[in-house]
């Protein structure tokens, strides 16, 4: 089975974003860039399928900017085996990829694809449930457990009240929970390898799909501060403040 | 301009986050609810108590007893055409079902909306709170998820809307409900609770989550946890509150061993007291606390527990 697995250039979940004075967006000049938190998870859960003989073929894809290529470099280094890029520089939302991956996948006919249940800039947590609907696939959202028998695919969900195990047909998606899995390190030698790797460019035109933008973004400001409040020195100081002060129990 | 709202249900009742949906959609002008289930006629009826409800659609079948997201996304193209908006609150089993609805009628989604500005345009956080951005959507019809912690819920009754069925669609079988394990507790939920009491990765284990626990009674909260208390398997994910996890904004938020990683606050820092209490007095999450207790938290918490009582 060849799974695709898409991955997503963010500002590095360490940095501290600041909103442009403009108001435009965040600041992403010089800041580091690294793959979503949730699709590291998605690459670990595909690599540990293919080491045990489920997947034959791991395809690494991309959307974006030519810088969005590291991103798929970090995949191949922790085991996937070749990379697409679709390389555009327009803003792209998650219907626009849902698209751009629904005509990959149509290319190139997994019988399933991980995603990150969530990227961690736009907090959209939307693509997945979008492409399995375009490609009219079953879907298991925020996974964090995934058992294949019978030619089939059960998923483990992490939902409100607590898990849920639903049974999908194959080809599925599936958008990784945090608890999947803990994704590895890529070792030294592995990254050597990974740059012999092939990636692909593709343009959005080659999939005949428009990436233009449906939501205009009209400005983007920060939240209103929260000012630090006292310490106070002791429980009995703390449960009074609470009573009188706050008002709250 | 009418809205859709899909609420969330028990069978009987509609759950708080789903009435938050309601108040927000009643922003945007008429409201119609509909309640997939099955057996659930109830929950209809419940439904139809919800003030400014105009009309309640009741879809009943086996197909909608578990929330699965193919066959509820169907019903949802089914019903949209009649609708400018289509609303649900942001919650797992929301997140699962509404972008696949959207896609369907070629819709950008917008998620986690915590403001109305207008009919096209909404306020939504993104970078995990750190940022507020204003978008306008360009699709004729709009699909929302809403952050249920950013509008006071409607009351649970005082309206008096007629319940009429929904009309019968095929649906797909793409997937089937295979078991659920689901918390059992008597506490209130998370994200409708009015005090909540999280545990970070101080509490150490999960045995010592039961510290917590006289607390939590003595205030009617709930109990919630940092993603490293949930990650470190002290208690099920269910318990998260965070950026990926739970949004809660209640009046009492006390964080007990929690440092204040930004993917927590995200997900409480709305709330409208916040007390913490760790040993590190250098925690980030000193800044944001109306009230800090630097202290061992296994001697605080004992303490806590009966200066309450001693008080009460």
């Amino acid at each position: 089975m060849k799974i695709l697995v898409p991955v997503k250039r963010v500002v590095d979940y360490n940095v501290k974003v600041r909103v442009k004075a403009d108001g435009t967006g965040v600041e992403t000049a010089g800041v580091k860039m690294s793959m979503n938190p949730f699709d590291e998870i998605a690459v670990e859960e595909a690599v540990r399928l293919k080491e045990k003989g489920i997947a034959t073929e791991i395809v690494a894809v991309s959307l974006g900017i030519a810088a969005c290529a590291e991103t798929i470099r970090t995949a191949l280094a922790m085991g996937a085996d070749r990379g697409i890029l679709v390389e555009t520089d327009v803003d792209l939302q998650p219907l626009a990829v849902a698209k751009l991956l629904k005509a990959l996948a149509e290319r190139e006919q997994p019988g399933l694809m991980i995603l990150g249940k969530q990227a961690i800039d736009d907090d959209m947590s939307s693509t997945g449930q979008m492409l399995a609907a375009l490609l009219g696939w079953p879907q298991g959202t925020f996974a964090s457990k995934l058992v294949f028998e019978n030619g089939g695919l059960t998923v483990t969900r992490e939902v409100d009240g607590g898990l849920e195990t639903v049974a999908l047909s194959l080809p599925a998606i599936v958008t990784t929970d945090l608890r999947l899995n803990e994704p590895r390190y890529a070792s030294l030698p592995n990254i050597m390898k990974a740059r012999k790797k092939p990636i692909e460019t593709l343009k959005p035109a080659d999939l005949g799909v428009d990436p233009a933008p449906r939501l205009t973004v009209l400005k983007v400001v920060e939240p209103a501060k929260r000012k630090a409040g006292a310490k106070v020195g002791s429980v009995a100081e703390l449960v009074q403040k609470l009573r009188t002060e706050a008002k709250v129990i | 301009m009418t809205a859709l709202v899909l609420l969330d249900h028990d069978g009987s009742a509609i759950k708080q986050p789903a009435r938050s949906a309601v108040a927000a959609a009643l922003h945007l002008g008429e409201v119609h609810v509909l309640v997939a289930g099955h057996g659930a006629r109830a929950a209809a009826e419940a439904a139809g108590l919800l003030p400014g409800v105009t009309k309640v659609l009741y879809a009943d079948n086996e197909a909608f007893a578990h929330g699965l997201a193919e066959p509820l996304a169907a019903l949802l193209v089914a019903l949209a055409p009649g609708y400018t908006h289509v609303l649900v609150a942001a919650t797992a089993a929301g997140k699962n079902v509404l972008p696949r609805a959207a896609a369907l009628m070629d819709s950008q989604p917008i998620s986690e909306v915590a403001g109305v500005i207008d009919a096209d345009t909404f306020v939504r956080p993104i970078y995990a709170g750190n940022a507020l951005a204003t978008v306008r959507s360009s699709d004729a019809i709009k699909f929302l998820t809403v952050r249920a912690a950013s509008f006071d819920p409607v009351a649970a009754e005082g309206g008096s809307a007629k319940v009429e069925d929904a009309p019968g669609i095929a649906l797909p079988t793409l997937s089937r409900f295979v078991s659920a394990e689901l918390s059992r507790s008597e506490r209130p939920e998370l994200t409708a609770a009015r005090v909540v009491i999280s545990g970070g990765r101080g509490m150490q284990n999960g045995e010592n989550f039961k510290l917590i626990e006289p607390i939590a009674d003595r205030l009617g909260a709930a109990v919630g946890a940092s993603r490293a208390a949930v990650d470190a398997g002290f208690v099920p994910n269910d318990y998260q509150v965070g950026q990926t996890g739970k949004i809660v904004a209640p009046d009492l938020y006390v964080a007990i061993g929690i440092s204040g990683a930004i993917q927590h606050l995200a997900g409480m820092k709305d709330s409208k007291v916040i007390v913490a209490i760790n040993k590190d007095e250098e925690a980030p999450i000193f800044q944001v606390a109306d009230y800090g207790l630097v202290a061992d938290l296994f001697k605080a918490l004992p303490e806590l527990a009966a200066e309450l009582e001693r008080t009460a």
